[in-house]
């Protein structure tokens, strides 16, 4: 008992005293998931915006494949991503797996489906709603997906926030294709992990802290947007 | 608003609208004159609001034709303008809802500003400029959605039942604008259930049940002696929409 009690306040101190190396790995994670999310949100919310709006044939099979792949297992996008990537894969030229960059692909093909599915739904009900009047307007095509985008801006950045929830809370993905090098992939999941089956319990609880601090701020923000938009759902 | 630049008359050619199941705009041919205030009465679900938006160019029709006569190759949808039965309210405030569709419209943007605050004061909405319009009540949003179409100066307005949710002071408002719209030359095409309004502001009515058009007539002689038995009824408010199929022509 005393043992996790010592172990959580030596993870304070790291936190209180700016641990460098505690520090390197969140800043890690960080880059590595906003990049990740930054990338998948510029995929992924047109195409979420481009199924709910556009009549084409297979559109509801692209709609099902991407409720479907909102659950991929991490560690199955870790493994493609592995495969592509390693010397006898088809990208293996370019030497970017075991980098941060792997990881951010990884991340990307993990989280795009998230917001493009989630994004879906959002635009679909406000195009319902929006589209007669816009078409009435005389609104080109391209310029309705912006006005749905912008309208629909609360809402789909709460959308943007649960792929970053994602994110920064995987593990297997980043395992597989950064392999948790030190100074070089290690994120705050893969490090909690290794840490932890070395026994060295007060950095992973102090890395444990700043996720799950992360998470609540994440969260809140969500939770915020959500009550910004609540009037405008009330009718 | 020079003749030579209308779109209209409008023309309508055996236009019938029909689901897989349902067939619910009938083989309807009339036409509308480029001036004048249209009404178009009927029980609910007679087809009034399909009417309107087969004519603004919404849904197309199954089969037949409809025609802008003065449309001499130009889109006839930059002409146009409705106000729907429920209002659509872009999540932006008053102005904006305004202001995005002269923006689409083309209206030069040293203009725009003057236009949107002439519209709002034109239906006592000054004081909303900067709201969410999505806060609004549906009165004040019906109100802002007229303003809107106003501020497009269209050549022709549709408006499905735009005083539905109001009170008699707005109602009062509503028609004000409807009737200065109609002065300065732009066709007016109105579904009302409000008898009164309907003789306060037709030129001209159209009667339609169950997806036919049974009568076309000046108002004046409409309210005067309908030519339809089903329109009389209607007029004495002895048309009940539940009636059986059989009794209907
Ligand atoms: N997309 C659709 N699919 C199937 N039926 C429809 C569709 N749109 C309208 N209808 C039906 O067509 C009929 C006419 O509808 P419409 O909305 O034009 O009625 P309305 O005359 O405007 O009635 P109200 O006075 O209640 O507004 C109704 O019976 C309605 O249920
Ligand atoms: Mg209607």
């Amino acid at each position: 008992m005393s043992d996790i009690g010592s172990a959580f306040a030596t993870a304070f101190a790291l936190i209180v005293q700016g641990d460098t190396h505690l520090g390197e790995i969140v800043l890690l994670s960080l880059q590595v998931s906003v990049g990740a999310v930054i990338i998948a949100s510029v995929i992924g919310l047109p195409l979420g915006a481009a199924v709910a709006m556009f009549r084409f044939p297979g559109r509801s099979v692209i709609a099902v494949v991407l409720n479907a792949l909102m659950g991929l297992p991490p560690v199955v996008v870790g493994l493609i991503v592995y495969l592509l990537l390693s010397r006898a894969g088809p990208f293996g030229t370019l030497g970017l797996l075991f980098t941060p960059t792997a990881m951010v692909i990884a991340q990307i093909v993990l989280v795009t489906p998230l917001i493009a599915a989630l994004a879906r739904q959002v635009i679909e009900d406000m195009w319902t709603e929006y589209e007669e009047q816009l078409r009435s307007f005389g609104t080109s095509t391209g310029r309705s997906l912006r006005v749905l985008l912008w309208d629909g801006r609360y809402s789909l950045l709460i959308v943007v926030l649960a792929g970053f929830g994602r994110a920064i809370a995987e593990v297997g993905a980043v395992m597989i294709v950064g392999g948790n090098i030190d100074h070089a992939t290690r994120v705050m999941t893969t490090a909690i992990a290794l840490e932890v089956s070395k026994g060295d319990i007060a950095l992973a609880l102090g890395l444990g802290i700043v996720l799950v601090a992360l998470s609540i701020a994440v969260n809140g923000v969500a939770f915020v947007l959500r009550r910004t938009v609540a009037p405008g759902r009330a009718r | 608003m020079s003749n030579a630049s209308r779109i209209l008359p409008l023309e309508l050619r055996a236009v019938t609208f029909e689901t897989e199941r349902h067939r619910l705009i009938k083989e309807m041919s009339f036409q509308l004159a480029a001036e004048g205030r249209t009404i178009i009465l009927g029980s609910n679900g007679a087809g009034k609001s399909l009417l309107l938006r087969l004519c603004h160019g919404l849904i197309r029709p199954s089969q037949g034709e409809i025609i802008w006569q003065g449309a001499a190759g130009r889109d006839p949808k930059h002409f146009q303008a409705m106000v729907f039965q429920r209002p659509v309210m872009l999540r932006r405030s008053a102005a904006a809802n305004i202001h995005f569709p002269l923006s689409i419209r083309g209206i030069p943007r040293s203009s725009r500003r003057h236009v949107i605050e002439e519209a709002l004061r034109l239906v006592g909405l000054g004081r909303f400029s900067r709201t969410p319009a999505h806060l609004l009540s549906i009165g004040e949003q019906q109100r802002l959605a007229l303003a809107r179409a106003w501020a497009l100066k269209p050549q022709i307005l549709f408006l499905d039942e735009p005083t539905a949710n109001l009170d008699p002071a707005a109602t009062h408002v509503i028609e004000e604008v409807i009737a200065e719209m109609d002065r300065a030359g732009t066709k007016i095409v109105m579904t009302t259930h409000d008898l009164g309004q309907a003789r306060r502001l037709a030129d001209e009515i159209m009667f339609i049940h169950r997806g036919r058009l049974l009568e076309k007539a000046p108002a004046a002689a409409f309210f005067d002696c309908p030519q339809n038995d089903m329109a009389r009824s209607f007029l004495r408010g002895e048309l009940l929409w539940w009636q059986r199929r059989e009794l209907t022509p």
